[in-house]
Parts: structure tokens; sequence; C-alpha cells
């Protein structure tokens, strides 16, 4: 297996701050530095991030 | 040796699970289980192909990892864990009753079905009382019940807001611990390693900001967590402990999907390369002899 990871800048959709993603994959989880909510890094090339999916009840450990 | 991984999303830990696994010469897939369709009778082209040696769950959906893992083990694909071990770990009523038939020991428990017989338990049990969702994870919605006058307003919110799973009422002696439990790390009935998570709040998750250091592994924490281990079904589980000041260590519940991204760096021990070892083995030898090596 070869994980596919990237350096980009992006910005976050919900505050538009610009956010620095270091050696990100798909569908990894990111904070937002600028309003603190959890992205997903939904592809890499060309690198796009959406709102993490809410936490649900049944997540967990 | 193919290795089929089905996850949710890439938290840290997925991210080193993922890194060891490109270290090793299996040849494995990702599989995002948010876009898993299953075929039950008749053939889909949305069903990725379950061709593996082993699938290794981290979906992090109790739910969503009980649904896919069943259908897996009636066709007989062998998965980390098991769906019997994630519902045995999952399910909180579960836990207690299977750690009590094995003589583990753990807080006294009581499970009731009404809000009428829950108080009565409650009061039986004795203030404070720690009542959780019988699923659930991170300390979410788990409550100390200090008073009467507490009690019965939790037990109204919870029969008024609460869904259907709400409706069984799980609870527990409050143990008035030292400020820490510990968390430790079980690989096919083998004690990893362990930390204490410390934290003032008597909630101490390292999801709630609780910190991390490393706990040696006394003889003692070793074979409780086997025993835990084991009366769960074995498989790769963390097992939370307390020391509670009148009973001695406890076990509090056994985590199927364990998180360890504050593990790594205070016990020195590399929890993923331990995990994927475990998987390996597996896929290798089956199940039962991967807990004999191990354990051995």
């Amino acid at each position: 297996m070869e994980l596919q990871t990237v350096d980009a800048d992006s910005e976050c959709p919900e505050c538009f701050e610009s956010v620095r993603l270091e050696a990100v994959m798909q569908h990894e989880i990111v904070q937002c530095a600028g309003c603190g909510i959890d992205l997903e890094v939904i592809e890499l090339d060309p690198v796009s991030l959406e709102l993490a999916p809410e936490e649900e009840e049944d997540w967990g450990e | 040796m193919r290795i089929g991984v089905l996850y949710s999303r890439v938290r840290p830990e997925e991210k080193l699970l993922f890194a060891e696994l490109e270290r090793r010469p299996a040849d494995v897939e990702l599989i995002d289980d948010r876009r898993v369709v299953l075929a039950l009778g008749g053939r889909s082209a949305l069903e990725p192909s379950f061709d593996f040696d082993v699938v290794f769950d981290r979906s992090i959906s109790y739910s969503r990892a009980l649904a896919n893992l069943r259908v897996l083990a009636d066709r007989g694909v062998a998965t980390v864990n098991p769906a019997c071990v994630i519902e045995n770990c999952g399910d909180k009523v579960r836990t207690s009753s299977l750690l009590q038939a094995a003589s583990v020991p753990t807080p006294a428990t009581r499970v009731a079905s009404t809000p009428e017989a829950a108080l009565l338990a409650i009061e039986e049990l004795g203030y404070p009382v720690v009542m959780k969702p019988t699923v659930g994870s991170w300390g979410r919605l788990v409550a100390r019940i200090n008073d009467r006058d507490a009690a019965e307003a939790l037990l109204e919110h919870k029969s008024t807001l609460g869904s259907y799973q709400h409706s069984i009422f799980y609870l527990q002696r409050y143990v008035d611990k030292p400020e820490r439990d510990i968390r430790a790390f079980v690989a096919g009935g083998r004690t990893l390693c362990a930390i204490y998570r410390r934290a003032p709040h008597w909630i101490t998750n390292t999801a709630r900001g609780a910190s991390t250091e490393n706990c040696p592994i006394t003889p003692e924490i070793d074979d409780l967590c086997r025993r835990a281990a084991r009366a769960v079904g074995g498989g790769l589980l963390a097992v939370d402990l307390v020391e509670d000041p009148e009973h001695g260590l406890l076990v509090l519940e056994v985590n199927h999907t364990m998180e360890f991204r504050n593990s790594v760096a205070p016990t020195g021990v590399d929890i993923p390369a331990r995990m994927i070892d475990f998987v390996e083995r597996v896929a290798t030898v089956g199940w039962d002899e991967a807990h004999a090596t191990e354990a051995a």
C-alpha cells in the first residue's frame, strides 16, 4: 500500500480562514485554527475541505 | 496477505495504523464504511469485494461496525475485532454481565427498564451513583447523581427526551478514584502497556482533556486485563480500570476500537505496530491460534 499525502493551503468553508495542510491524506480530519471546527479532506487533487460529519451518539471506541 | 481496513474517518490513530501497514508487505485496501453497501441476496455492483485474509475494523460507529461485521462473520470472513466482540464491548449492559460472569471485579452495577425501577436501584446503590447510556463513548451523557432530587430530574429528562436506547437505565456505584484511572491496551490476550489518565474532573477521559502518563503493568493489572479481555472474547482491546479505595482495582469497561494517540509517547510502546502484528497473525494462523501465541 502506498499512502497518498499532500501539503497544501486551503480555506475553511465555515470561517474562510486559510488552513495550512501538511502531509494530509484523503478523509483525514483536520481542525481549523481560526474557528476550531473539524474539517474533512474530501479530495487531494485539488485539495478540498468540507465540514466533518457531526458526532453521532454511537460513535466512540 | 490481503488486508481490508474498514474505517469511517482518518483520525491520528488511523494515520498511524495506515503508516504501519504501508511498511508491511501486505496487500492493503482501505474501505470507507460510509460507502459500503452489502448485498444480502442477489448481487450488487455497489458491494466492495471482501476477498481478504482479514478485515481490520476501525469504524467509529458502533451500529455501522456491528451491521457490517455481522454480515462478514456469516460469510466466514475473519475480522479484527469480530462482531461478537464489538457487541460485547459496545453495549455496557452486555460488558458488565460478561465481566460479572467471569468474576472480573467491577463496581456494583444495576440495570433497570423503567424510571421507577431505576430510582429504586439508585437508592439501593446509595449516592452518588453514575448513570451511563448503554451505548456511547468519550464520556458523553455520563452523569453523576448526588441526591434524590437530581435522580428524579435526570430520570424524567431521560424518559421524556431520550431515544429508545435511553429506555434502559445503566447505573453504577460511584468510585471515588484518586483523580486518575488506568487505560491498558491488550492484543490477543497480552497486556501491551498502560497509561494513567489524570484529570481533576471525575470523568477522566482523554477526549475530555485528561493528561496521560505511563502506568507500569503490575501482575494485578496484567491479570485483570487478561481476564477482562477473555471475558469479552479477546482481540484488540483497551481495558479501563479504576483504583477503588475500598475494593482495589476494578474493571470499568472494555473498548473494542481503541484510541491510542496519547498513549504511544508515555508508554514508549509502538501500539499501532503491535496491533498490526496481531491483525497479521489472525490472517496467518486464525483467531484462536493468534490468541494462543500472543498470550503464551
